[in-house]
């Protein structure tokens, strides 16, 4: 059951990752948008987001109850050594969440409708990069079980150029997938070529993000670079993701947007899994003792399969819900505004 | 200041503002269900605009209780990280179905804020129901969660480790029922009163407007049931405290002398220092009978345990009786609300009625703000009742005040701004209505 446990855990991240990911991508893209299209991009993407952002956001707390609930101990040391980047993450996932409801919901609306856009905009970049700073700060190796001082303890874990660059990595991703699920969102003839143009363009600022990567893990000695170049795993993935490319290119051109979406979709889980192919089964990778992975800190096995029982149950409720959703919003269809 | 006591406010601070949200967000939908319903069977527009008003209320209600929900869920671990890897394994089942059914709830409230016109009416009204009845489902998950922290039950404590672990007994826990049902039936009280007093204060500006009518006897219906119901809860409650924790009870009381047939004190300021509590009435023989029905009862007094173990008592004592007194209020407008319903319908649209509902209006949220205090305080310096400390499971990141000072801030400006925000609503709300005023005058 432990592997249910795990498999439910490592697909609510790629699914936060994917659909939360996206409402990020989509307040990156609004902070990026200048001039004219300011206002049409606005409007695409509150039509898309509003009725859905809400659920995309319970991956979130999934993952976290799945990770407080099953693995307690990697739960526990994450919320001390990174401490100050999950408190500013907080800040700015209730400054996002916030600032997009009034915006849409203020019944009068003034010039604080710019107010709420430039918070939305903002925190949704703040939130993607620590999230992408959290995920290579675990597995950065700069934890430490007994360290010294505060730096070591609550700065240095995070405050690196490699978590720096999972960071600014994630963010692009999103950025990127936001882009190509906006373009089903939109029937703006004159919005279509720059969102198309945008997608394009993400993709390539999301390649070099990610070499980015390696080439922070070589300067920080992590052996990010070296692990993954002789993993085979982390090697196919990313020749999956990189085949994609094209074919993602190709789909958007030819408007299909659902086939657009599925491969975007795929793509992010072929990074996401050549990423993490390197570390499986670790999450915690400490430098002074052994790292804490999902079997050595799993909680006692009665835990295990009550939680994979209610996991099980609960995506039976969820998942029917979940798709019903995104048809009534989603479809092609749609495109009246709210 | 120092670490634990900031990281307590903290807590204290993000539990009492997520409160207000998460109450509203789970019991606002069923006013709204009911609005919603009338409309439907007798297609009255002044119900369709009641119903798109009140979800509004909901919408922006909820997005601050979801993102104030997931703060605390990050909370827990980032104060409390004692306690979470301990608790994770035992508690943690709860949660996992409360994070199931809050994942419903998000989904159903899309569904129902954008499915006008999309969905058939009445899966459109089903999943606004599906919106209020996923919200308590999920409200009761966390409250078995924070009842097995008053009563720990579900492993054995060996040398500072939890085994023999039992999840279904730790969640079905000796206080599930009593907290659960307690906090339930105090969100709609205090949400429902919150409602009514609101728009009662705009029929005081404008007279027999017919919305804020109709909106008001909707709330005051389901708030007035939750107020006559809720002291019989609270009785429940007390007597279960007084057999699980009767040191709680005995600081809920200012009770400090171990007696049988003890008084009752109302008000009241309980002082540690001369251990009696100054200025308070009392009603003999009551406080036995309440806590075991019995006249006679022995009630133990905070005299019988060790000073360590007092949770602060003045706080508690004094929380308490402001709870009772808000709950007694409500109960007793409750009562008049259905007198004057049955016998007296005019009178309800009295400008005393209407001031009355007035002041009911945040009585409500101060009996919960004030019930949580008693609860939380009440069971210090326990995180987990006589297992574990809050000062063994405080972090041990410094500077917990900074932590305090950036919620205290975010929590300011986002109460001022769903004020506000509420403010507008009205105001827009109002300009309509002066022109359908003149349709629609009765």
């Amino acid at each position: 059951m432990l592997y249910v446990v795990i498999i439910f855990l490592l697909a609510s991240v790629y699914l936060y990752c994917l659909l939360g990911g996206a409402d990020f991508g989509a307040g990156i893209i609004e902070l990026f948008t200048r001039g004219k299209n300011k206002k049409l991009t606005r409007a695409v993407i509150t039509k898309a987001i509003a009725p859905i952002w809400e659920a995309n956001h319970m991956w979130l707390i999934i993952t976290i109850v799945i990770l407080f609930n099953a693995f307690p101990a990697i739960y526990a040391q994450i919320s001390i050594t990174l401490y100050i980047p999950l408190i500013l993450l907080l800040v700015g996932i209730i400054l996002r969440g916030t600032a997009f409801t009034f915006r849409h919901y203020d019944a009068i609306k003034d010039n604080s409708q710019e107010v709420y856009s430039r918070i939305f905009a903002v925190s949704s970049f703040i939130v993607s990069f620590f999230l992408g700073m959290l995920i290579g700060a675990v597995v950065s190796g700069k934890m430490m079980m007994h360290p010294t001082g505060f730096w070591e303890s609550y700065l240095n874990p995070w405050l690196n150029l490699f978590s720096i660059s999972t960071g600014l990595f994630i963010t692009t991703i999103f950025a990127f997938t936001a882009s190509v699920f906006l373009i089903g969102d939109n029937s703006d003839e004159i919005l279509m070529p720059e969102l198309i143009r945008k997608s394009k363009i993400n993709s390539l600022i999301m390649v070099t993000a990610g070499a980015f990567v390696f080439l922070a893990s070589i300067i920080e000695g992590i052996g990010f670079d070296r692990s993954f170049i002789s993993n085979p795993f982390s090697l196919t993935f990313i020749a999956l993701a990189t085949i994609a490319l094209p074919l993602l290119w190709k789909a958007i051109e030819t408007r299909k947007i659902w086939q657009a979406r599925i491969i975007a979709g795929a793509q992010l889980l072929f990074i996401i899994s050549a990423f993490y192919s390197v570390y499986f089964p670790k999450i915690v990778i400490f430098k002074d003792a052994e790292s804490l992975t999902l079997f050595n800190s799993a909680a006692p096995a009665v835990t295990i399969n009550l939680l994979a029982w209610a996991l099980l149950i609960g995506s039976l409720l969820i998942f029917p819900a979940l798709f019903y959703l995104l048809r009534v919003f989603k479809r092609k269809e749609n495109n009246d505004p709210l | 200041m120092d670490n634990l006591l900031a990281a307590r406010f903290t807590m204290g601070l993000s539990l009492a503002f997520h409160i207000i949200f998460a109450c509203i967000g789970m019991t606002m939908p069923f006013l709204m269900v009911v609005s919603h319903w009338m409309y439907l069977k007798r297609k009255d527009e002044t119900y369709l605009r009641l119903t798109k008003t009140w979800s509004k209320g909901v919408a922006i209600f909820f997005a601050i209780g979801a993102v104030s929900g997931t703060a605390l869920s990050f909370e827990l671990g980032l104060l409390w990280p004692g306690f979470m890897k301990h608790a994770g394994a035992i508690i943690g089942m709860p949660f996992s179905w409360e994070g199931t059914a809050f994942f419903i709830e998000a989904i159903c409230l899309g569904l129902f804020l954008y499915g006008w016109n999309k969905l058939n009416p009445y899966v459109h009204w089903a999943a606004g129901l599906m919106v209020g009845v996923s919200g308590v489902l999920s409200g009761v998950f966390v409250i078995t969660a924070n009842a097995w922290m008053n009563s720990p039950a579900g492993f054995d404590w060996v040398n500072g480790q939890a085994i023999n672990i039992d999840p279904w007994k730790a969640m079905f826990n000796d206080a599930w029922i009593s907290q659960s049902s307690h906090m339930i039936i105090g969100a709609f009280e205090a949400t429902a009163f919150a409602v009514a007093g609101l728009h009662a204060i705009l029929l005081l500006k404008r007279k027999n407007n017919l919305l804020h009518k109709r909106a008001m006897i909707i709330a005051l219906a389901i708030g007035s049931v939750a107020a006559v119901l809720q002291p019989l809860s609270g009785d429940f409650s007390a007597k279960d405290v007084a057999k699980r924790q009767p040191i709680k009870l005995a600081a809920m009381e200012g009770q400090f002398e171990t007696e049988k047939g003890a008084g009752l004190t109302i008000g009241g300021i309980p002082n540690e220092e001369k251990r009696i509590t100054e200025y308070g009435i009392k009603i003999p023989k009551a406080l036995s009978f309440l806590a075991y029905g019995n006249f006679e009862a022995e009630v133990k007094g905070l005299n019988d345990f060790p000073k360590e173990e007092w949770p602060p008592v003045a706080t508690t004592h004094i929380a308490f009786q402001i709870m009772v007194a808000s709950g007694t209020f409500l109960a007793a407008a409750g009562i008049l609300f259905w007198i004057l319903w049955l016998k007296k319908k005019e009178w309800l649209l009295h400008r005393k009625f209407l001031i009355l509902a007035a002041v009911s209006a945040p009585l409500g949220f101060i009996a919960l703000e004030a019930g949580w205090m008693v609860t939380e305080v009440g069971r210090q310096p326990w995180i987990i009742y006589k297992i574990l400390t809050t000062a063994e499971s405080v972090t041990p990141v410094p500077g917990q005040v900074f932590h305090l000072l950036i919620f205290i801030i975010s929590y300011l400006i986002l109460s001022f701004v769903a004020v506000w925000l509420m403010r507008r609503q009205i105001k827009a709300l109002d300009e309509n209505i002066t022109e359908e005023q003149l349709k629609t005058a009765e």
